[in-house]
C-alpha cells in the first residue's frame, strides 16, 4: 500500500465521525459482561488475607479456624500453594513470565510490604470467604520497615537501567554541565510527586476455570489477553494454546492492568486446588497494594539558557522509591530530552529500596511527571527572560528530535500553540503574575506542551466478509472503555464499504488474532491498521477470484488494475466495468471470505518496510523517523489565597495525533486524560505512613479524584495531521498524551495567578496557604 | 464482616430494649457509616436493629424553634424551605456533606454518631486507641494532616467528621434521647460528645439502649443570619480540612449576638465562646472579625502536618463572617 487510506471523507463514511458507542446499549442495560460477571456453574470465591505489617517473617500460620467455617473449600498459604513451573522470584523467571513484580506472594514466609497476601481463602460464597479470611491466624516477627527514598536509612543506588531494564538510566549529549556553568541564565528547581494509584472504576479481578487438566479459561480484567495468557503459560508450564483468556469489557486500566499481577496466578492455583472455578475480585483497598502505583519521586531540573532564552543545557536527575526486588522507575527524562532544541542534555536516576510493592506504568509513565518538571522550568525561563510562555517554547522549538537526531514523522505543535491560544483567549492575558483579580480570586492563565511517543507495536486482525453483505472482524484487542469496539467497527465498515450495522467487531479473547496490549497508546493505531489491512486482504482475494472468473466483467484483468470502492470491484481505467462483491461471491458459491493482516508500527503508507528488522533495543526509533504526537494545554485557575483553594475555571487542549478515528470518543479520551492530570495536580495522593510503610487513605473517600464540581467546561480540538510513516492508518493514539503537561499547565496558571511557584504535587490548600504565608 | 442477626423494630421501646439486652447490638439508620465500619471489621455487631420504621420523622418550625426527627434524611432536611430560610447554617452544612446519594440514605441521628475518618482508625492493621483501647496512636507521629488541633490528647487526635454537628453546636441544639424504660431526656449537643482524654473509644454520653429521637434548635436572630463555610481538598464530596459555622445578630451596625463553631479541627465539634464574646458589641467589620478569630486558635495544639489549620481556621472563620453579613 502506498497511499493514504482515502475512504474517510466519502459520503456515508464512518471514520472520523462522532459516532456513539456501538456497545453503549449493552453497557447501560447491564448486558455487557465485565470480567467478574461470568456466572459459571459451581463458581466459588477467593478472598485474600493480607499482612498488617510491612516487613518481617511469618512465624506461624494457623488456618484451622478459617477452614472450619461453613462453605470454606480451601485455605492456601505458602505452605500448600500448588507448585508452579516458574515464579517471578528469580530474574529469569520474572523475564520469562513478563511479570511486573519480582515476587509472588504465598511462595515464602517473608513479608516485604504492607497488605501483602499471606493466605487465599476459597469458599462457596463471597460472604463465607470474606469472613473466613479474617479468621486465618498469622503470627509475625516484625522488623522495622523502610517507607521511601527520603528516609535517613534509605540507600540510594544507581540502577543503570530503569523501567525494569527497558530504558537506559544515563543519557548524555554534549557537555551539559559545562554548558550550564557558563550559561547566562541558570535555573535549578526541585519537583516532588507523591504516590499515585490508578484506581480504575473496575477493580482487578480473575475468574479461573479449569475445564480440563489441560484446558484453562480465565476471565480477566486486563489490558491485554495475550500477555496474561503468556504469563500464565510460563508460570503453570502449560502450552499457551491450552489457556484461553477473555476480557470482553474493561472498566478502565490506566496501566495497572497492563501486566499480570499476583492475584491472577494465585486464583488459577486456587481453582486447581479446589477443582472448581474460582473468582477473585480485589477490594478497593487492595487496589492500592495489588496492581502497582506511580512511585513517589523527586526530580531536579537544571536548565541553562542564553540571555534571550535559548536553551544551552538541560540536566535532569530523578530519585524515587522502588520495591525490594525490582528497579522500576518511570523514564521521566525521555520527554525532557525530546521537547526542546537543547544542544546538550544529561539524565540520571537513583533508586532506594523500600517496603512497598513494585510501581508500574501509570498513564503517560515518565512523560507525565517528566513534563511537570520541564514545563514548569520552561515557564520559569519565560518569566526570567520576560517573554510569553508560548514565545519561549517557540524560541526553543525542536525542528527535529535532538535526542535521536531523526526527523519527526509529523509534528503540529506550532499549530497546537496557535489554535489553543486562539480558543483560550491567551492574548487577553496580563503577562504580569499576581495581577489579575476577580473579586476574591486571583486569576491565572498557564499553558504547557504535551508529547507522547508512538510506541513500537504490531498485531493481527481477521476480517470475514459474507456474500450477503455482512462482516465479522476480529482482533484480540482490549477496549479499556475508551471506544475500541466503536472505532474498529467504523474502520471495518468503511474498509469493506458496508453499512455500520452490518459489521460486528469482536475483541478481548485469545482465540482471536493476536493484538498488542492496550497500553502505551498503541491500540488505536495498531489495531485499526491491522483491521484496515485485513479488509484490504479480503479485497485482494476477491480481485483474484474475479479475474479468473469467466463470468466476471473483470475476467482476465490484471489484479493491480482493479480497484474497490464501497464494495464494488472495477477496472481503474474503465470504472464502468466491474461488479459488486456480492454478485461475484454468490456466483462462485462463496458464503464468506476471510482476510488477515498485520498492522505495524513504522509501517506507514510511505514507509511500509521501515520497521522490519529493527534493532529490538531501539525499537521506538525503528522507523527512520521520530514518531510522536504533540499538543498544548491551556488552563485558567482561580485561586483563593486566603483559603488556599484552587479551581480550574477554563481548559483548552489542542492535540495533533495523526488521524482521529472518532471525533467523540477521541474528545472523551482527551477530556479524561486532562481530568486525570488535573487530579494529579490538585488532589490525588496516596499517603504512606512513615513508620509503618502502610497507606492511610486506601479508599476513594481518602484518595481524592476530581468530581464534576472540580472540572469546568473543556474545549478540545485536534489539528488535522497526515502522517505517512507511523502505520497504515496514520493513527498515533491519544490515550496518554492528554495527561502529559497537564499538571504543569495547572501549576503554571497558579504561578501566574499568585506569583508563587509550587513544585510539590498535589497543590492542596495547605500548600497554597503556606506559600502565601512564607512570602 | 461477621455474621449478624437483623431485626426491624416496630416501636422505640422495642428498639431500645433490644439494644439494652445485647451489648453487641447496634441501631441501623441509613447504614452509610455502620456498614463501612462493619465491613472493615472495625466493629463486630451481633444484631442490627433497624430503626427505619420508627416514627422519628418530621421537620417542624415553631416560635420556640426547630424540631427534626432523628430519622429525617440529610437531603430532606438540607432542602427543607423552613431550614433553608431560618437556619441556613444547618442547610448549608448538610448540603456540603458527603454526596447526594449518601445524603438521601443517611439519617440525622446517624450523622451525629458517624465515625472519624482518621486513616488509622479505619484500617484494623494499625494500632489505634479509639478502636482498640491501649494499642497506641500512630497518628501523633504519622499522617495527621486531617486531624484535630483542639481537644486532643496524647491518646487521640481524631477529628469529629460531622459537618452537621458543627452547625448544631453553634446554634445550641439539643438532642432528645429515649431510654429502654420509655423515658426521655434532652442533652445539649455540645455536652453530648466526650473529649478523648485517655478514653478515646468513649465518644459520647449515650446510655445503654438509648436512642436519639429528635434534634431541637432554638429559634434566634443569629440562626436566621447564619452560614456554613467548608474548605476541602476538592470542590465537593470531601470532608472538611476546616469549616466554620457562624451566626450573627446585627442591629444598627452592632453585633448583638454571635455564634461560632469550627469543624475539621476539633476532636469534638468546636464551639469558640471567646470569639463570640469578642464579637458582641462590635461593628461587623473584617478587622473586628480578624481580631476575634485570632482568639479561636489560642489553645491550638497542632502536629507536624496540620499546622496549617491554625491559620486556615482563622481565615475560614473570617471569611464565613464576612459572607454572612
Ligand atoms: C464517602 C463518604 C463521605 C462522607 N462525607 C461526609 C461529609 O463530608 N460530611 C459529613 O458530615 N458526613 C460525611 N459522611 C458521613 C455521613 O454523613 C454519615 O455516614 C451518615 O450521616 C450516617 O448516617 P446513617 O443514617 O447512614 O447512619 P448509620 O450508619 O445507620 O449509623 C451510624 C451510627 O449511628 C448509630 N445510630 C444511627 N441512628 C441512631 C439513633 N437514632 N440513635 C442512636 N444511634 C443511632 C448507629 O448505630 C451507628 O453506630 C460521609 C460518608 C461517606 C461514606
Ligand atoms: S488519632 Fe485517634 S483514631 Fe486516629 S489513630 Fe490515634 S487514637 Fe486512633
Amino acid at each position: 500500500m502506498d497511499t493514504e487510506p482515502q475512504f474517510f471523507d466519502q459520503p456515508g463514511g464512518y471514520v472520523g465521525k462522532p459516532l456513539v458507542r456501538v456497545e453503549g446499549r449493552e453497557k447501560v442495560t447491564g448486558k455487557a459482561k465485565y470480567a467478574a460477571e461470568f456466572a459459571l456453574p459451581g463458581l466459588t470465591y477467593g478472598v485474600f488475607t493480607t499482612s498488617p505489617i510491612a516487613k518481617g517473617k511469618i512465624t506461624r500460620i494457623d488456618t484451622s479456624a478459617a477452614a472450619r467455617e461453613p462453605g470454606v473449600l480451601a485455605v492456601l498459604t505458602h505452605q500448600n500453594l500448588p507448585k508452579l513451573a516458574k515464579t517471578p522470584n528469580d530474574p529469569q523467571g520474572k523475564k520469562d513470565i513478563g511479570a511486573p513484580m519480582g515476587f509472588l506472594p504465598l511462595t515464602g514466609d517473608e513479608i516485604f510490604y504492607a497488605a501483602q497476601p499471606v493466605a487465599l481463602v476459597v469458599a462457596d460464597t463471597l460472604e463465607h470467604a470474606t469472613h473466613a479470611a479474617t479468621l486465618v491466624q498469622v503470627s509475625y516477627q516484625k522488623s522495622e520497615p523502610l517507607a521511601n527514598f527520603k528516609q535517613p536509612k534509605a540507600e540510594l543506588f544507581d540502577p543503570e537501567k530503569v523501567q525494569d531494564g527497558k530504558q537506559k538510566g544515563h543519557t548524555r549529549r554534549g557537555e551539559p554541565q559545562a554548558a550550564f556553568a557558563s550559561a547566562p541564565i541558570q535555573l535549578t528547581a526541585t519537583y516532588n510527586h507523591p504516590v499515585y494509584n490508578h484506581n480504575p472504576m473496575e477493580p482487578g479481578s480473575t475468574t479461573a476455570h479449569w475445564e480440563a487438566p489441560d484446558r484453562l479459561t480465565i476471565y480477566e480484567s486486563t489490558q491485554g489477553v495475550t500477555r496474561t495468557q503468556s504469563a500464565v503459560a510460563a508460570m503453570t508450564g502449560m502450552p499457551r494454546e491450552q489457556i484461553r483468556v477473555i476480557t470482553k469489557y474493561l472498566g478502565g486500566g490506566f496501566g495497572c492492568k497492563g501486566a499480570t499481577w499476583p492475584h491472577t496466578i494465585l486464583t488459577v492455583q486456587a481453582a486447581k486446588a479446589v477443582g472448581r472455578p474460582v473468582k477473585l475480585m480485589l477490594t478497593r483497598e487492595q487496589m492500592f497494594t495489588s496492581m502497582g502505583h506511580r512511585e513517589d519521586q523527586e526530580q531536579v531540573m537544571q536548565l541553562g539558557a542564553t540571555a534571550d532564552g535559548k536553551l544551552t543545557s538541560l540536566v535532569h536527575t530523578k530519585k524515587s522509591t522502588t520495591s525490594p526486588w525490582d528497579n522500576y522507575a518511570e523514564p521521566n527524562s525521555k520527554i525532557v530530552d525530546l521537547l526542546y532544541a537543547s544542544p546538550t542534555f544529561e539524565s540520571s536516576y537513583e533508586l532506594a529500596r523500600a517496603n512497598v510493592m513494585t510501581s508500574t506504568f501509570m498513564r503517560a509513565p515518565g512523560e507525565a511527571p517528566g513534563s511537570f518538571a520541564i514545563e514548569c522550568s520552561m515557564d520559569d525561563l519565560a518569566y526570567r527572560v520576560g517573554v510569553d510562555p508560548i514565545e519561549i517554547r517557540l524560541r526553543n522549538y525542536a525542528d527535529h528530535d535532538y535526542g535521536t537526531g531523526q526527523p519527526w514523522s509529523s509534528k503540529s505543535l506550532k499549530q497546537c500553540y496557535a489554535r489553543g491560544a486562539e480558543l483560550f483567549g491567551w492574548n487577553k492575558r496580563n503577562p504580569k503574575p499576581g495581577a489579575t483579580r476577580d473579586g476574591r480570586y486571583l486569576v491565572g492563565m498557564g499553558m504547557a506542551s504535551a508529547s507522547y511517543p508512538v510506541h513500537n507495536s504490531s498485531g493481527t486482525a481477521r476480517a470475514r466478509l459474507y456474500a450477503d453483505g455482512h462482516a465479522v472482524v476480529q482482533a484480540g484487542a482490549t477496549d479499556l472503555g475508551t471506544g475500541t469496539y466503536t472505532v474498529m467497527t467504523q474502520v471495518a465498515a468503511d474498509s469493506l464499504g458496508l453499512p455500520i450495522e452490518k459489521v460486528r467487531f469482536e475483541l478481548g479473547d485469545t482465540l482471536l488474532p493476536t493484538a498488542p496490549n492496550s497500553g502505551g497508546s498503541v491500540a488505536a493505531g495498531t489495531v485499526s491498521s491491522s483491521v484496515y489491512l485485513a479488509c484490504q486482504d479480503v479485497w485482494q482475494k476477491l480481485i483474484k477470484a474475479a479475474v479468473i472468473d469467466r463470468k466476471s466483467p473483470l475476467y482476465r484483468a490484471k489484479p493491480e488494475d482493479v480497484a474497490v470502492e464501497k464494495g464494488r470491484l472495477f477496472l481503474k481505467k474503465d470504472p464502468k466495468k466491474g461488479e459488486a462483491f456480492g454478485e461475484l461471491m454468490k456466483r462462485g458459491e462463496m458464503t464468506d471470505i476471510e482476510g488477515m493482516a498485520q498492522g505495524k508500527y513504522g509501517s506507514g503508507y510511505e514507509d511500509t518496510a521501515a520497521a522490519k528488522n529493527a534493532d529490538p533495543t531501539q525499537k521506538d526509533q525503528a522507523g527512520h523517523h521520530s514518531m510522536h504526537s504533540f499538543g498544548a494545554h491551556f488552563c485558567e485557575v482561580r485561586v483563593d489565597m486566603d483559603l488556599g483553594t484552587i479551581r480550574v475555571s477554563k481548559w483548552v487542549s489542542v492535540i495533533g495525533a495523526g488521524r482521529i478515528l472518532n471525533a467523540q470518543t477521541a474528545r472523551s479520551q482527551i477530556i479524561g486524560g486532562a481530568i486525570f492530570g488535573i487530579g494529579s495536580a490538585l488532589m490525588e495522593e496516596t499517603i504512606r505512613d512513615q513508620n509503618f510503610s502502610r497507606y492511610t487513605n486506601a479508599d476513594l473517600a481518602g484518595y481524592h479524584v476530581p468530581v464534576n464540581a472540580d472540572i469546568p467546561d473543556m474545549t478540545v480540538e485536534f489539528v488535522e495531521e497526515h502522517d505517512p510513516h507511523i502505520n497504515a492508518m496514520g493513527v498515533k493514539g491519544i490515550g496518554e498524551i492528554a495527561m502529559v503537561g497537564v499538571a504543569a499547565a495547572v501549576a503554571n496558571a497558579v504561578y501566574h495567578a499568585t506569583g508563587k511557584r509550587l513544585r510539590d504535587l498535589p497543590l492542596t490548600p495547605d500548600k497554597v496557604l503556606m506559600a502565601g504565608l512564607n512570602s | 464482616m461477621n455474621n449478624f442477626a437483623y431485626t426491624q423494630a416496630a416501636s422505640t421501646k422495642e428498639a431500645t430494649t433490644a439494644k439494652e439486652a445485647d451489648k453487641q447490638a447496634a441501631f441501623i439508620g441509613g447504614g452509610t457509616t455502620l456498614l463501612d465500619i462493619m465491613k472493615s471489621n472495625i466493629e463486630q455487631h451481633t444484631l442490627l436493629i433497624d430503626i427505619n420504621k420508627l416514627a422519628l420523622l418530621g421537620i417542624t418550625n415553631a416560635a420556640e424553634g426547630l424540631r427534626i426527627g432523628a430519622l429525617e434524611r440529610m437531603s430532606d432536611v438540607g432542602e427543607h424551605p423552613q431550614v433553608v430560610q431560618n437556619y441556613p447554617v444547618i442547610s448549608q452544612a448538610l448540603l456540603a456533606s458527603a454526596s447526594p446519594q449518601l445524603r438521601n440514605m443517611a439519617s440525622m441521628g446517624g450523622n451525629l454518631l458517624q465515625k472519624t475518618r482518621c486513616g488509622y482508625y479505619r484500617d484494623t492493621a494499625f494500632p489505634c486507641n479509639k478502636r482498640v483501647p491501649g494499642s497506641g496512636c500512630p497518628a501523633q507521629q504519622g499522617d495527621n494532616r486531617n486531624l484535630a488541633i483542639f481537644g486532643t490528647s496524647p491518646s487521640c487526635i481524631a477529628t469529629n467528621a460531622s459537618d452537621l454537628a458543627v452547625a448544631l453546636v453553634a446554634l445550641e441544639a439539643k438532642l432528645t434521647l429515649e431510654n429502654p424504660k420509655g423515658a426521655t431526656r434532652t442533652v445539649p449537643l455540645a455536652d453530648f460528645y466526650k473529649l478523648p482524654g485517655s478514653t478515646p473509644h468513649l465518644e459520647n454520653h449515650l446510655l445503654p439502649g438509648e436512642l436519639i429521637t429528635a434534634i431541637t434548635v432554638p429559634a434566634a436572630a443569629h440562626a436566621r443570619k447564619s452560614h456554613y463555610l467548608k474548605v476541602r481538598d476538592r470542590a465537593s464530596y470531601a470532608y472538611a480540612l476546616v469549616s466554620a459555622a457562624v451566626g450573627l445578630d446585627v442591629q444598627g451596625g452592632t453585633i448583638r449576638s454571635a455564634r461560632v463553631a469550627l469543624g475539621g479541627v476539633g476532636t469534638v465539634p468546636w464551639r469558640v465562646p471567646a470569639v463570640e464574646k469578642a464579637l458582641v458589641g462590635k461593628a461587623p467589620t473584617e478587622d473586628n472579625f480578624r481580631a476575634a478569630a485570632a482568639l479561636a486558635v489560642r489553645d491550638a495544639q497542632p502536629r507536624e502536618h496540620n499546622k496549617f489549620k491554625v491559620e486556615l481556621a482563622q481565615r475560614t472563620l473570617v471569611r464565613a463572617l464576612v459572607e454572612v453579613i
